[in-house]
């Protein structure tokens, strides 16, 4: 894994160029009819949970085989999905946030899903703390974090649901019109795109400090 | 049969040790106590508790007490330098945790045989019109509650950061457990007493345990290997 993909380069490009197309879809999209301009954020804001439900899962995926398996490469996915969560996280609560101020008059509802995030940003900060501040063997500790962290947020998510709810049902994405499900789709492929150039690129960083490290002690014996 | 035997074998071990000095469960008790003691002069005015504030503060001092007594329990294993023994001990890795887990479930409910009479008398909560619903509650909550935390102080143990690190971990993964734990008993304390709602609480806190607790005997085993 130290070598270069061939696949790199090129899908870095395509992610690019559909980056700089992504505004001009966008603004090409139908008015939504009671939110107007403001729903346009949606077109970022639903792709960025889109790529954080995928990194979460390669996260809970890669801990359980490096915990039973020991494969160092799943290590390594999983602290970089752990930190994709966390940049994703950031992004989406901010723009939901955005959005809310102006869709709903507030920053902050405690509903179900924007509750869920939130204590999926904390657990993955949690993650890569306990990976920095947890002296040996925090990776296997990180690793438990990102078991537990994958478990609890079914949870979080059914007992704030029944507490109280104001986001928009997932129904709401089933109704819109086609011409804005392209661009929603565009979008989302967009993003994925990116969570796993990200996660690629960083992956090779830590196999390579691996192979740094390696050779430093083969030089030091 | 073995199984059950050992984890009986690890528990009794930590009550004989207990017995000895009660440094833990009077710790404990004390934290809790003066925890809510703490709650009262923030939250009752002029002898008026806020309104459903009993609920929340009752789970705080349980999470915040059962956190130190998580902390402690494994301390004195690494202060006595006994956890590698128990760990090389000829036993199925899970039968210990087992064991570990029953002995701080026990200790959180003679905490919560003080703390909740204490809220329900500081704070004029109605806590015993359904006594069983209320049982239900803190034992499901405080078994699920335990069965992460247990986990994670065992694996820190080696940590230099543990006492941190422990509530960090700890709060944002059992927060499920504290939602349904408070819903569920302010559920209790509304007059009238909404069962219905206190049992969907239920509901969901004995599903997490049966999802933590198998998580957590499936993944004590490769977490403490070294």
């Amino acid at each position: 894994m130290t070598t270069r993909n061939r696949w790199f380069v090129p899908v870095l490009v395509l992610t690019a160029v559909m980056f700089a197309y992504s505004p001009i879809a966008i603004a090409n999209a139908p008015y939504e009819v009671t939110m107007r301009l403001v729903q346009k954020i949606f077109y970022y804001h639903f792709p960025t949970w889109m790529a954080l439900t995928v990194t979460v899962t390669v996260c809970t995926a890669a801990s359980l085989l490096f915990l039973f398996r020991g494969t160092p490469l799943a290590d390594r996915v999983a602290v970089a999905a752990a930190e994709l969560t966390v940049v994703f996280g950031l992004f989406g609560l901010v723009s939901g946030s955005l959005w809310g101020r102006k869709a709903w008059g507030v920053w902050w509802q405690w509903d179900a899903r924007l509750t869920m995030a939130f204590l999926l940003e904390l657990i993955f900060i949690g993650y890569l703390l306990v990976r920095k501040f947890g002296g040996p063997g925090s990776d296997k500790l990180a690793a438990a974090m990102g078991i537990f962290g994958g478990a609890t947020a079914p949870f979080v998510y059914k007992s704030v649901d029944w507490w109280r709810t104001v986001h928009p049902k997932t129904s709401v994405v089933m109704t819109l019109i086609p011409s804005m499900w392209y661009v929603i789709l565009f979008c989302t492929a967009t993003f994925l795109l990116l969570a796993a150039l990200i996660l690629a690129a960083r992956v090779r960083l830590e196999s390579l400090r691996a192979e740094l490290d390696r050779q430093y002690l083969a030089l030091e014996d | 049969m073995r199984f059950f035997r050992i984890a009986l074998l690890v528990l009794k071990k930590d009550f004989a040790i207990e017995l000895k000095s009660y440094e833990i469960l009077s710790t404990t008790l004390f934290f809790a106590v003066s925890c809510v003691a703490i709650f009262s002069f923030a939250f009752v005015k002029e002898g008026e508790a806020a309104v459903d504030a009993a609920a929340g503060i009752l789970w705080i001092a349980i999470a915040f007490s059962g956190t130190l007594a998580l902390g402690r329990t494994f301390e004195r294993e690494r202060y006595g330098e006994t956890l590698k023994a128990l760990l090389l001990a000829p036993a199925p890795r899970p039968a210990i945790y087992l064991g570990k887990l029953l002995g701080i479930v026990a200790l959180l409910f003679v905490t919560e045989l003080i703390v909740v009479p204490m809220v329900a008398f500081l704070f004029q909560a109605p806590f015993f019109e359904r006594p069983l619903l209320l049982v239900a509650l803190l034992g499901l909550g405080t078994l699920g509650y335990a069965a992460v935390g247990t986990l994670f102080a065992a694996m820190l143990v080696r940590a230099r950061t543990r006492d941190v690190m422990l509530p960090i971990l700890l709060y944002p993964i059992t927060i499920p457990v504290i939602i349904a734990g408070v819903r569920g008993t302010s559920a209790l304390l509304a007059s009238p007493v909404d069962e219905p709602v206190a049992t969907l609480w239920i509901g969901l806190l004995m599903f997490f345990d049966v999802v933590f607790v198998t998580l957590s005997l499936w993944t004590f085993e490769p977490l403490m290997t070294e």
